[in-house]
């Protein structure tokens, strides 16, 4: 089983004919990702061959979703028009949307959390600024490599696109339920929390692995979830203990404003809320062998 | 971005939010200039992007322009908290009446923005909230929406602001909504908001803080940026697109995306416990791309950095495959001939990695040792910047 994305996923690709879209979607094609379509106004009607695959080019998610059924969309648009391109697909009212774009200003993406909530919450929202989604053997909605591991019974959660490849190739051995890459913006859509309460609900999840790292609060209100509905295990790692205040490292929100937002805390919160933490990544999947080999 | 006091009034100004005159200077002679051409009693004011100048004595009245000169020429060259002062403010001292508190900012965890009000200003806002949490109004503002002269009146009710000034604050919450929009700011702060014995209401101080995210938007953003107290190897970064934060430790290092980068850092500092308490120099991302041109800019900058005694670059080839990073490696060496001094350390793993290792073993380049995992290799390039410290 799975979260959020399986076999059965129907795919479009917003930005499908822009070079990251063409490129992401040949590799998705590869893994197995059944993409339907895609869309850009501009090019409505056309077809594009996407690693053998004739395609059709629509010229709006609504008219995506009529003629393929599509249920999920992921969005390579620049930033620029990234606003636009989310709205259309909440409007569409499309359930996944998992947006990849990086760079995109927090006025557009606390505009578009505010127009998915007025919309009554249908479109779930993963990223922006992420590596999107991926349930191996299934099906896979972004840029995550599908080879590093296959399927199992571990589920991953992280703001960090590489960390998320270097936990999934340190634990292939065991392998992923799912994992998802929820972007390290100050403004995402799908959060630990959303994640961990699906994992929870996920009969092919028995254990799960989050990562954080400095800025926010969204690992302290994690660890407050895990304590309170959690019943499989946790594990946890957060990057940044060595960041200085004030300073944004590589992620728009991965920033220590003054006492806020430390790795120390996030730790001291997840392990205060039961959750191993480990000190570096290797020793975070290690910790995880642990959980696995005694379930 | 950070805006200095004198940069985000400029601002406020722009979008008809009241602000004292006044004018930046750099030298105590011109702050006599400027204290003449004001008239009167003027304040000095320090331009650092920290708070608590007035305590550290960066803030100064002066009832002459002799008096402007002396205390300009005290508070310039004066560091506070680190940051050395290169800029004063003469402004206009104002009368007074009340002090208030005010902002806009993007609250993270509801994913809105937040009006935050008080008609207690003047202290420092963790302080008036810790101490005085029912002084101070915190209002959601809906980004679809934004701020109107309804919502105005609402934060200013919550705040409780006097009644002959409510007309006015509203009026002014209404143009700060404005900037903050208009400027893709996610944090427009005004403490003191002040109303003075005409019932006006100033902007006294300001700090703004500017998405950077946005610059493809906001042209005008760029040239906030102030060279001088800038890290020049971080500017010389910027200039060639790289992710790079200047540190202060002796191991450079590269990787591929901003989580993995900052967990390594973590990892060198963790090894550096058991070789002499060497640390991390630098963050440094060179993204999805890892081109030879990339990896010769990175390498450049990293050895750039004196206190830099040796360089981990650590890469997980998802996107990006192992072997294009070696090669860039392998020609970003050859590029830097003898400006490549220092012993780097590889960790490749990932996409294409058998290649990748391949590439760099036939190189045998004799500054390159690889190692084959993330803390081995952090545990290498530690050991080798301490026998080189």
């Amino acid at each position: 089983m799975s979260i959020f994305l399986n076999e059965n996923s129907k795919v479009i690709v917003q930005g499908i004919t822009g070079s990251e879209g063409t490129k992401h979607s040949t590799k998705m094609l590869a893994a197995g990702t059944n993409i339907v379509g895609g869309v850009n106004a501009r090019k409505a009607g056309q077809t594009v061959t996407i690693g053998g695959k004739d395609l059709t080019v629509f010229g709006t998610v609504e008219e995506a979703m009529k003629e393929t059924g599509a249920d999920v969309s992921v969005v390579f648009v620049p930033p620029k028009f990234a606003k636009d391109a989310v709205v259309e697909a909440i409007d569409a009212e499309i359930p996944l949307a998992v947006v990849i774009t990086e760079g995109i200003p927090v006025h557009d993406s606390a505009y578009f959390w505010a127009h998915a909530v007025a919309k009554g919450g249908k479109t779930r929202i993963i990223g922006p600024n992420c590596p999107g989604i991926i349930s191996p053997g299934r099906s896979n909605a972004g840029i995550i490599p599908a080879d590093i591991s296959g399927a199992g019974p571990i589920g991953l959660v992280s703001k960090s696109g590489t960390l998320t490849y270097q936990m999934m190739f340190e634990l292939r051995d065991i392998g992923f339920s799912t994992a998802i890459g929820i972007g390290g913006d100050p403004v995402i859509g799908t959060t630990h929390i959303d994640a961990l309460e699906a994992f929870e609900a996920d009969p092919g999840t028995k254990a799960i692995v989050m990562i954080g790292e400095i800025g926010g609060d969204a690992e302290e209100r994690a660890a407050d979830f895990v304590k309170a509905n959690m019943t499989k295990p946790v594990v946890g790692y957060v990057a940044g203990f060595t960041a200085p205040e004030g300073k944004t490292m590589g992620h728009a929100g991965a920033i220590v404003s003054g006492s806020a937002g430390t790795a120390q805390a996030k730790k001291e919160a997840l392990e205060a809320a039961g959750v191993k933490v480990g000190k570096t990544p290797s020793e975070t999947a290690a910790l995880m062998k642990e959980v696995v080999a005694a379930l | 971005m950070d805006l200095y006091e004198y940069q985000a009034k400029e601002l406020f100004a722009a979008h008809g939010v009241p602000v004292l005159p006044g004018r930046t200077v750099e030298t105590a002679d011109d702050a006599a200039a400027a204290a003449a051409e004001i008239g009167g009693t003027v304040v000095v004011k320090a331009q650092v992007k920290t708070g608590g100048r007035g305590k550290a004595g960066g803030v100064k009245l002066a009832e002459t322009p002799d008096e402007a000169r002396e205390k300009a020429g005290a508070i310039l060259g004066m560091d506070i908290k680190g940051h050395t002062v290169h800029r004063v403010l003469v402004t206009e001292a104002s009368d007074i009446a009340e002090e208030y508190y005010f902002s806009f900012l993007l609250d993270r965890s509801n994913r809105t923005f937040l009006a935050m009000a008080s008609a207690e200003g003047g202290m420092e806002i963790e302080q008036l909230a810790v101490e005085r949490p029912e002084a101070l109004a915190k209002v959601p503002v809906d980004p679809i929406a934004g701020v109107d002269r309804a919502k105005a009146d609402e934060i200013v009710a919550q705040a409780k602001l006097p009644a002959e000034v409510a007309d006015e604050a509203a009026r002014v919450i209404v143009e700060l909504w404005e900037a903050f929009v208009a400027e893709d700011a996610t944090l427009v702060e005004v403490n003191p908001l002040v109303r003075d014995p005409q019932d006006r209401i100033i902007a006294l101080d300001g700090k703004v803080t500017l998405d950077d995210n946005a610059v493809f938007r906001q042209p005008a953003h760029a040239d906030l940026v102030d060279q001088r107290t800038e890290d020049p190897l971080e500017a010389k970064a910027k200039a060639k697109d790289l992710n790079y934060v200047k540190l202060d430790g002796e191991v450079g290092v590269i990787g591929n995306g901003a989580g993995l980068v900052m967990s390594t850092l973590d990892v060198v500092a963790y090894a550096g416990e058991r070789h002499g308490g060497v640390k991390p120099a630098n963050f440094l991302d060179i993204g999805g791309g890892a081109s030879a041109e990339v990896m010769a800019a990175g390498l450049d900058i990293i050895l750039g950095d004196p206190a830099v005694k040796s360089v981990f670059v650590n890469v997980f080839g998802g996107i990006t495959a192992c072997d294009a990073v070696a090669n860039g490696i392998v020609e970003a060496l050859k590029m830097l001939g003898d400006n490549a001094t220092k012993p780097l350390v590889v960790r490749l793993d990932g996409n294409n990695v058998e290649e990748g290792r391949r590439i760099l073993q036939e190189a045998n380049h004799p500054l390159v040792t690889q190692v084959g995992t993330m803390d081995d290799a952090a545990d290498k390039a530690a050991e080798l910047a301490a026998a080189g410290a």
